[in-house]
């Protein structure tokens, strides 16, 4: 049993912080990068002049290709995270007399990914580098009630029954977004609107594919023939 | 007999659980949130990518 779970956790966990590197690489860091600019001032957005133009385009990101290596390698370790905890979710289904294969895997990444991404985005919206936000561990620990709380309302919709689970499973996944998330009452962003914005849906999108990958290939593995 | 080894199983199988779901959070939790600047630095491109709250 121990061996099959650590198993599938690592394989899944490997090809999918492979893959979501690839695709974090091709579509989200150069929006880094390019934010980046705006942070340290090499670039400035309504600057002195008034100028409510700035040039579209990022550098090169593979100026420091150590750096790119740190993301490959921290993605590993974030997915294997991921995976393990999708696993151990896995075995639970299954002891409760639920089928898992690839297609339910891949539902159960995509509500990985409501959890984990998209709901704690909801409040505290994925942040082009130069954004200010809140104190960080008052954001860190919101971000960690509203991921349980949305974990627990998905859990309740997908194994509870009955009226009474299905209201408390949606009153779960609303009270974080009642209580709101840490926030400051000024704007400090010095980046365009357009990139921030784009930033962020960039973000979600490729962690909803990643997810997606994730899961199916956690199904695969985790259902594969002893 | 084959019931108690059921039983002893089912249990070992629990454990077995909650230790990888312990592993994962572990894991996420190196890499997304210890506020050493070692794991930050390395990390912050990740963290940005996958919206963890990192600054």
């Amino acid at each position: 049993m121990l061996r099959h779970l650590l198993t599938s956790a690592l394989l899944a966990g490997l090809a999918s912080g492979l893959l979501a590197t690839v695709l974090q690489l091709a579509f989200v860091v150069p929006l880094i990068f390019e934010g980046e600019l705006y942070e340290t001032g090499a670039r400035l957005h309504f600057s002195a002049t008034g100028s409510p133009q700035s040039r579209v385009g990022h550098p090169s990101i593979w100026v420091e290709p150590a750096r790119q290596i740190g993301t490959f390698a921290m993605n590993l370790v974030t997915w294997s995270g991921f995976a393990f905890i999708l696993i151990a979710g896995f075995a639970m289904a299954e002891r409760a007399g639920r089928r898992i294969d690839t297609k339910s895997g891949a539902i159960w990444g995509l509500c990985g990914f409501i959890a984990i991404q998209l709901a704690p985005a909801a409040g505290l919206p994925p942040e082009l580098p130069g954004s200010v936000g809140a104190d960080l561990a008052t954001r860190q620990l919101w971000w960690m009630g509203t991921v349980a709380a949305t974990m627990g309302g998905l859990g309740l919709f997908a194994f509870g029954r009955g009226a009474i689970a299905y209201g408390i499973a949606a009153l779960l996944m609303i009270l974080p977004h009642a209580i709101g998330a840490p926030e400051l009452d000024t704007y400090y962003g010095v980046a365009p609107a357009e990139l921030s914005a784009h930033y962020a849906a960039r973000a979600l999108a490729v962690a909803a594919a990643s997810w997606a990958i994730l899961g199916a290939v956690a199904g695969a593995v985790w259902s594969r023939p002893a | 007999m084959i019931k108690a080894i059921a039983k002893t199983r089912a249990s070992t199988d629990v454990y077995a659980i909650a230790l990888t779901a312990m592993i994962g959070l572990g894991l996420i939790f190196a890499a997304g949130f210890s506020h050493a600047a070692g794991a930050h630095d390395v990390a912050h491109d990740t963290r940005h990518a996958i919206a963890f709250p990192c600054h």
